[in-house]
């Protein structure tokens, strides 16, 4: 029998096999940012314990900093302690820090790839569960919590069981304006929050192919939201195009030997998965979620769904808990929903491609009057790249609000952009939870398109409806 | 780590499933940067509702939490565990947990209880009816046991063995330090490092 893809990178960082079911698994790049890792620190220091490998670590600011003013020191209180108690962590212990304000900062998942430091075949863990992101180069990333990166930190290994495998392939042809965020959407909505627990899913089929990396790592970011361990795509031509000239990576023969390896990790064509769930890539129609959940979304042609229509009992009663916060009334049309506020950036759909999806919505439009679009770019390098293409421009005359600090912003409103209580948002996001975007903030997952449409009709909408 | 033997307690029902950490620790709340007092923000948006069931005076010291599935699921935030730690309780029973999660609380000494759906239901009703009951959960036995509510559960079995000894993780997995040396002068120069960025 073949060994999947997943098997294959699993089977190339192990250490030793434990007992007790747990592999020591080697880890190739160990990403920090400044929320989950004080205690770890604190850790090490109480017992006494070095940092194993400093170079194969990188610690990141991304989740508390504000995005506005970044060449002053962080106004906020509590973010600044956080940022200076990171700064402190990774002196003392020798790890190279991408602070506020440098040229390659951003948010941790979207810097990873494009410094050319997550590479197929790695293995990657990060103390954030949207770590699943990196997947898309065919590594196995892992989002793991603060003690587990307190034992990377001392170790650079993991012990852990290794997931069970799951196949989602999604052929045929995504229709004009469904993105692979609609595709994600429709994925979990259909197999539910815990539907890839346990599980490394792979994404393969005709429909991921054409995926271009960006879409790939929005696909594999929300993987977490299906309660998956880990998303993974096999390296194709549209990997090494996206890895080639990246900083550090070989070059001429040792090029070419990466990338024979890399085609090599692909699963082998008779190897057995645990779960296979199949998807009509031409079916997808852009997504959105009503609920508090990222399962419960819904096809923008279709309405708030009634709770009495839901299977079981604790559905029902999650979905009218859902309707109550949200304040939606069953049988609403999804375009009818109005918004206050629109929100573009996180590690879901803070890359150029995104930028790029939204300025063509954005070009010789107007943000609906009584909206306000926040537009905040994934990396410094990122919005470097979009003053470059214009992108900035039609931003600005589109009345739109294009952030001059990276980071994550209003994904998770850790710092000072966050939605005031009650007011309802279009955001690129990846979570709907309770208030996630602020206090009493009510989210509808969109893509970027959606969210450009949404911000100039001032309800849901998709750019064809404009 | 400390140890999780055998523990005796009250227990209060949340009946509510896809608990994710956003609710258990509103994000607002990961401001202070130790493993210890957190007890405070615990479900802190939640307790503003004086009728929530941690602010009901009949569940004041109950130390096992009964929740519906898909409890901890979303962010990776270790703070979810060490709030409910902190808060006092010492394990959570729940049909599904998210897998982070779940990993952060074994490796915190807060036992994860997965028990059938049917069987939480009637944890429920016990411990609605009769606050007071007494509950035990057993890792030694790995069984729980509440009023004419008994069941078994599984945690696997390296991570049931360190939570009865109360072993540090690191500390043991730095016995191997020759293995992992030696794997490591097996990698290949290719590979990035973070040095050069
Ligand atoms: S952008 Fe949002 S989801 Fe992504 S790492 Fe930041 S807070 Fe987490």
């Amino acid at each position: 029998m073949g060994s999947t893809l997943a098997e294959k990178v699993w089977n190339a960082h192990v250490v030793r096999r434990g007992d007790g079911g747990e592999d020591l698994l080697y880890i190739d790049l160990h990403l920090l940012h400044e929320v989950n890792t004080p205690q770890a620190f604190d850790g090490l220091r109480a017992a006494g314990r070095a940092v194993r490998r400093p170079d194969l670590t990188l610690g990141t600011e991304d989740h508390n900093i504000p995005t506005v003013a970044v060449d002053k020191p962080i106004q906020d209180p509590v973010a600044r302690r956080q940022s200076e108690l990171m700064r402190a962590n990774c002196a003392e212990f020798g790890i190279p820090l991408l602070r506020i304000g440098d040229a390659q900062q951003g948010i941790v998942h979207v810097i990873g790839p494009e410094l050319g430091l997550t590479r197929p075949g790695m293995t990657v863990v990060c103390c954030d569960s949207h770590t699943t992101t990196q997947g898309a180069f065919g590594a196995l990333a892992l989002g793991i919590g603060t003690s587990q990166v307190e034992h990377v930190l001392a170790t650079q290994t993991l012990a852990m069981r290794r997931p069970r495998d799951m196949a989602v392939t999604v052929d045929g042809v995504l229709r004009p304006g469904v993105t692979a965020k609609d595709l994600v959407l429709a994925l979990i909505a259909e197999i539910g929050t815990a539907g890839g627990q346990g599980h490394i899913v792979e994404y393969r089929g005709t429909a991921v192919d054409a995926l271009s990396m960006e879409g790939r790592m929005t696909l594999c970011n929300m993987t977490v939201e299906a309660g998956s361990r880990a998303g993974m795509i096999a390296p194709d031509a549209t990997t090494l195009e996206y890895l080639a000239g990246r900083p550090g990576m070989p070059r001429g023969a040792a090029w070419e030997a990466e990338a024979a390896r890399w085609r090599a990790l692909a699963g082998d064509p008779d190897a057995v998965f645990d779960r296979e769930v199949v998807l009509d890539g031409a079916a997808v129609r852009p997504f959105a979620s009503w609920g508090t959940n990222p399962a419960q979304s819904v096809p923008l042609d279709g309405a708030v769904p009634d709770p009495d229509g839901f299977a079981t009992a604790s559905e029902r009663a999650a979905a009218r808990r859902a309707l109550e916060y949200m304040a939606l009334a069953p049988g609403t049309a999804m375009r009818d929903v109005p918004v206050d506020a629109v929100f573009v950036g996180s590690c879901t759909n803070g890359r150029i491609e995104d930028l790029r999806a939204v300025a063509e919505v954005l070009d010789d439009r107007r943000v609906a009057a009584g909206v306000r679009m926040m537009i905040v770019p994934g990396s410094a390098a990122v919005r470097r790249q979009a003053v470059a293409e214009g992108l900035a421009e039609v931003f600005d005359r589109a009345g739109a609000d294009f952030r001059a600090g990276a980071g994550c912003s209003m994904c998770a409103a850790l710092n000072e952009d966050r939605l005031r209580p009650g007011e309802r948002v279009a955001s690129t996001n990846n979570r709907n939870f309770e208030g996630r975007q602020g206090r009493g903030s009510r989210t509808h997952i969109v893509s970027p398109a959606v969210a450009a449409a949404t911000a100039v009709s001032g309800r849901l909408a998709a750019p064809d409806d404009l | 780590m400390e140890k999780f033997t055998v523990h005796h307690g009250t227990a209060v029902p949340l009946r509510r499933s896809d608990v994710d950490t956003d609710q258990i620790i509103p994000v607002r709340f990961l401001n202070h940067s130790e493993r210890t007092g957190h007890a405070d923000a615990l479900f802190a948006d939640w307790r503003t509702d004086p009728g929530f069931v941690l602010n009901q005076p009949r569940y004041r010291g109950a130390s096992v939490l009964i929740a519906g599935r898909d409890f901890g699921t979303g962010s990776s935030r270790e703070y979810a565990v060490w709030a409910l730690l902190n808060y006092g309780f010492r394990a959570v029973v729940a049909p599904r947990f998210g897998d982070i999660f779940h990993g952060n609380a074994l490796m915190n000494g807060l036992l994860p209880v997965t028990l059938p759906e049917a069987t939480v239901e009637r944890l429920w009703d016990v411990v609605t009816a009769e606050p007071a009951r007494r509950i035990t959960v057993d890792l030694t036995r790995s069984r729980l046991d509440c009023g004419d509510v008994g069941a078994s559960f599984r945690i696997e079995e390296g991570a049931r063995r360190r939570l009865l000894s109360g072993l540090d993780l690191i500390g043991d997995t730095l016995r191997h330090e020759e293995a992992i040396a030696a794997y490591e002068s097996t990698r290949r120069s290719a590979m990035p490092t973070t040095t050069s960025v």
